[in-house]
């Protein structure tokens, strides 16, 4: 009883550490958007603003934006259904933040001087790096990401807009449509890991490579019929789930609910300032909380390949030496990139006395500055000042496993980007004829599928 | 409704995977290719222009004698052959026995103008020409968009028949912000095929 307070104390913090999980990743997908945008159709992308001269390749426009937005003004149309409309970007942004509480960004952490001793406690603490152990993790989210739909759809009919009441209804005809393939191809899944606890699930993929759950779960990797159909069976439904979440997110292929084109914005046409925003940073919430339930599902979760969180834990000296001394020459090659961009003839166009200046400069400081700290950390790890201690390596897993989310989240989302700026538009009947007829099948057939590898599994290895 | 267009596809091609990979492939390479070589074809205007063609019409200018008197005699060929009706003059006596008339006033309303390039082909004593390369040409009020006679003699200082080309010989009168160490025409690469 006495550890309750500590517990909501430790729960109230990682609550705080997966909003900005999700919420910092925000800023970086507005600027990606715009650069790889901008890089894939031959152009340069935003590159003007700066603070002090530094530009950051365009960073500093998100955070223009952003007070843009604040500061804009928040119109209310007359002919809106108040109390819904001022509850759908809520709930839009809301349901996108919810559904991240289940993933797990890294195994358990074991803090040895535990808050619960300040209470009397004596046992080392271990605190899941997840913010609910809900027993149905992956049925948690499909359940709040269905809930979504309220968000557009209420947007939609309560802006009272034929556009608006368009894109609110695609959105849900649409949605209704990817969640049952979505769905499937979850349960098959289930499958292949007997358990709906995505802790559970990223635990199955630690270790080599072959264990992720696009390979099919194995945890030897012999070639035997099981292997085979586990591949087929998990690349089937990645491929469902990774085509669903873009239609569930209303990225650009699935993006008919805002189809410029035909709806003007689609369900956020009456919304302006941070109500506008809300929407805004709801659909990339979306696309990270996605990208990061597939990554679990499918990708290892928090795992690094053929590293598990035992071995970091064991090797952290190590780990850290390669880290520090891998980390001085890459930053000094970035280094060498600012000063070989200040040669550009961009920079020798400017005025002597431009502020503008100042960019290489800084960027060559900052890289320098990024190597000597790598140097440090390497110094640190050879010295073996980490494995020592009791919290060092822990910190270090928790901070590498974290890591390793946040990459795979990250290539998630550019995938996402990449491929909205490659794919046009489906056509609603194509969008209707994809989802129900060739998708709807698929993760049938794969949940079938699924179910000869559980009997293989039982008659061949005897589980 | 839709029209149903039939188009004979290969099974791979009904499957979209594969097609799918290949424009995600295309896409890449121009995302990489310009990550790397920062080549696109875009001027960064106001810090980098493009170089101006020799006879690109910019703003007007009136040439000048070696005294410092503008060429112009007044004739009024240019304000009459100006489509736009732009071009006011004002004719005065002028002393000087065989020159006899100059411009007591010249003015080009700039936000009347074409830019079609007749004056300079209607006058006959090569007062008035386009050779500036100056192509912004604007102003916070509508009076500043008349250009008057001596706005248009000093265009150039009366000397700087292409503005770039003097900025690049005497590159220490040039303005902050030029560059006159290398052209500043981007070329773009064709061998990408883009």
């Amino acid at each position: 009883m006495e550890n309750h307070w500590a517990e909501l104390i430790v729960v109230l913090i990682k609550c705080v550490f997966s909003l900005a999980f999700v919420m910092q990743i925000v800023p970086i997908l507005i600027w990606a958007e715009r650069k790889v945008s901008a890089y894939i159709q031959d152009r340069r992308g935003p590159n003007r603003a700066h603070i002090m001269g530094i530009r950051a390749a365009g960073l500093v426009h998100t955070l223009v934006d952003v007070v843009k937005l604040v500061v804009k003004e928040d119109i209310i149309p007359d002919h809106v259904e108040k109390g819904f409309w001022f509850a759908a970007p809520v709930i839009a942004m809301s349901v996108a933040l919810t559904t991240f509480t289940v993933v797990p960004w890294g195994d358990s952490l074991l803090l040895p001087i535990s808050v619960t001793s300040l209470w009397g406690g004596t046992a080392a603490m271990e605190i899941p790096l997840q913010v609910a152990q809900i027993n149905g993790g992956m049925l948690f989210i499909l359940a709040i990401g269905s809930l979504g739909v309220y968000g557009v759809m209420l947007a939609g009919w309560a802006s009272n807009n034929k556009f608006s009441l368009l894109g609110g209804l695609r959105a849900s005809a649409q949605m209704i449509s990817y969640e049952l393939a979505m769905g499937l191809s979850v349960a098959a899944m289930f499958m292949l890991y007997g358990t709906a606890r995505l802790d559970q699930i990223a635990a199955q993929q630690a270790g080599p490579i072959w264990n992720w759950g696009i390979f099919g779960v194995l945890n030897s990797p012999s070639f035997d019929p099981l292997v085979l159909i586990g591949w087929v069976v998990g690349g089937l439904a990645f491929l469902l789930f990774w085509t669903s979440v873009f239609a569930e997110t209303n990225r650009m292929p699935f993006d008919l609910p805002e189809g410029e084109a035909e709806l003007v914005a689609g369900y956020h046409i009456e919304y302006s300032s941070l109500r506008f925003a809300l929407f805004f940073m709801a659909e990339y919430a979306h696309m990270i909380v996605g990208s990061a339930v597939t990554a679990t599902l499918f990708f290892g979760g928090y795992n690094i390949p053929f590293l598990d969180g035992a071995a970091i834990r064991a090797h952290s000296d190590l780990i850290l030496m390669v880290l520090g001394f891998g980390g001085v020459p890459v930053s000094l090659a970035f280094a060498f990139i600012a000063w070989r961009r200040s040669k550009r003839p961009f920079y020798r166009a400017l005025a002597k006395n431009d502020i503008r200046h100042r960019e290489p400069r800084f960027f060559i400081s900052m890289w320098t500055m990024s190597a000597l700290s790598a140097l440090g950390l390497g110094v640190v790890g050879a010295l073996g000042l980490v494995g020592g201690t009791v919290l060092g390596p822990e910190l270090l897993a928790f901070a590498l496993q974290t890591g390793s989310l946040f990459i795979k989240v990250l290539f998630g989302t550019f995938f996402m980007i990449w491929v909205r700026w490659t794919l046009p538009r489906f056509r609603y009947d194509q969008l209707m004829d994809l989802g129900w007829r060739a998708m709807l099948p698929t993760a049938i057939g794969t949940i079938m599928l699924a179910g000869v590898w559980v009997i293989v599994r039982e008659a061949v290895h005897a589980v | 409704m839709t029209l149903p267009v039939q188009r004979p596809r290969s099974f791979l091609e009904r499957l979209f995977i594969p097609e799918i990979l290949r424009g995600l492939y295309i896409t890449l390479q121009h995302g990489l290719h310009n990550l790397f070589h920062q080549d696109q074809p875009t001027v960064e205007y106001p810090d980098m222009r493009r170089v101006m063609p020799d006879r690109y019409k910019g703003a007007h200018r009136l040439t000048t004698r070696p005294d410092g008197k503008v060429k112009c005699v007044a004739c009024m060929c240019c304000a009459q052959v100006c489509p736009a009706r732009c071009i006011t003059i004002e004719a005065g006596e002028d002393a000087d026995e065989p020159i006899e008339k100059y411009p007591v006033q010249f003015q080009i309303d700039m936000l009347r103008c074409i830019y079609c390039g007749y004056c300079v082909e209607a006058c006959p004593k090569d007062a008035i020409r386009m050779d500036t390369g100056i192509y912004e040409i604007n102003s916070f009020t509508r009076q500043d968009m008349i250009h008057d006679k001596a706005y248009m003699t000093d265009l150039m200082d009366g000397k700087k028949p292409l503005a770039e080309k003097f900025y690049r010989d005497q590159p220490d009168q040039a303005p902050a912000g030029f560059d006159g160490t290398q052209d500043r025409v981007v070329s773009v690469d064709d061998s990408r095929g883009l």
